[in-house]
């Protein structure tokens, strides 16, 4: 069956994102869009994603937990769990992980904790926009701990990248799926270094009108957490 | 020194002088926002390639007395924008990172 997608969204939860992007507004602006399935990818957090799936599921979407972890060298990837149990373990690793940096929400905006309702819970104190001291190579093995999947994000753009970081594609990395933006362009998708490379396509959305209408499909067998990470570890047919 | 003391000993593009008088007592030369963040100390002209809006959040957190885009590089639109915004000393300069870096030692008297 072909399912529609965005597997990278933003909640109140990231510094840099909206406070309009409550769980609950989210999961319905998806549905509103035409996706299927969707995952929630905050800055080096999971902290959103019970709430955000919960929402989801009761939009008719298909929801994934996750992070948009961002690496030592900056490199920012998109890791996703089976469970949100699973990715609320992997988030406790990062967390322990990151730089005692306190955020300024003045400077960087706020990290709202909220329920399925869109209930304010709390707030993040921490600096949720840093980077972890957890290696670009480390991120796949750490999130396959918890039965996810991790693969570098918005390869295309220019900033926070593993292309921009690096400066080329590694492959001893080892990673055969990558983000690219919704702008990428034909010329960058044709580049000789990513050949044999899945590219996937999913929005970064920070704000509501950010999330586009639904685009790039995957084609699965059924519509299961458990098939969407065995299509993004390139076990079924891209 | 002050940043404008600063702008004309080194001949620096002006993007956006918000706050000419403002003490520069160091330097930071780094590129990893995250870095820079923790490391940056407070009154120091920081040296970055980096030209996008996070740029600007990381100067004011690390209290820096300006930012100094070196090797020509222009800011995003967006960092200049949230540079006018909150009122971030932005400057630029065609020097290479090092020899940036060389030439605010000299003016710091190091």
């Amino acid at each position: 069956m072909k399912l529609y997608y965005d597997l990278h969204l933003h909640s109140c939860l990231s510094p840099c994102g909206s406070d309009d992007m409550t769980p609950a507004d989210l999961a319905a602006m998806c549905a509103l869009a035409g996706l299927d399935v969707v995952a929630l990818t905050d800055h080096n957090t999971a902290g959103n994603c019970a709430a955000f799936c919960r929402a989801a599921q009761r939009n008719g979407l298909l929801a994934l937990a996750g992070m948009e972890l961002c690496t030592r060298e900056e490199i920012h990837m998109i890791c996703l769990f089976p469970t949100v149990q699973a990715a609320e373990g992997f988030s406790r690793q990062v967390a322990r992980r990151l730089p005692p940096l306190k955020n300024r929400p003045e400077l960087f905006g706020h990290q709202y904790y909220m329920d399925e309702w869109d209930l304010v819970l709390g707030e993040e104190r921490a600096m949720l926009l840093a980077a972890a001291d957890i290696g670009v190579g480390e991120a796949g093995a750490l999130a396959a701990r918890f039965g996810g999947v991790a693969y570098p994000a918005h390869i295309d753009r220019a900033s926070f990248s593993l292309l921009s970081v690096l400066g080329l594609w590694e492959p001893s990395l080892g990673f055969s799926l990558a983000e690219v933006s919704p702008r990428c362009s034909p010329e960058f998708r044709q580049r000789s270094d990513l050949t044999g490379v899945r590219l996937i396509t999913s929005s970064d959305a920070h704000s509501l009108d950010q999330v586009w209408t639904a685009e790039h499909a995957m084609d699965l067998p059924e519509a299961t957490t458990h098939a969407v990470l065995e299509y993004l570890r390139g076990d079924l047919p891209f | 020194m002050t940043v404008q003391t600063l702008k004309e000993m080194l001949s620096l593009t002006e993007f956006h002088l918000a706050e000419p008088e403002r003490e520069v007592s160091g330097g930071y030369a780094g590129d990893l926002l995250s870095w820079v963040m923790g490391r940056a100390e407070a009154g120091s002209a920081w040296l970055t390639i980096m030209s996008n809006q996070n740029v600007a959040a990381v100067a004011l957190m690390a209290d820096a007395a300006c930012v100094v885009l070196t090797e020509g590089v222009q800011p995003d639109p967006d960092l200049l924008r949230r540079a006018r915004e909150k009122g971030v000393n932005l400057l630029g300069t065609a020097l290479p990172t090092y020899a940036a870096a060389c030439a605010l030692g000299r003016s710091l008297g190091l």
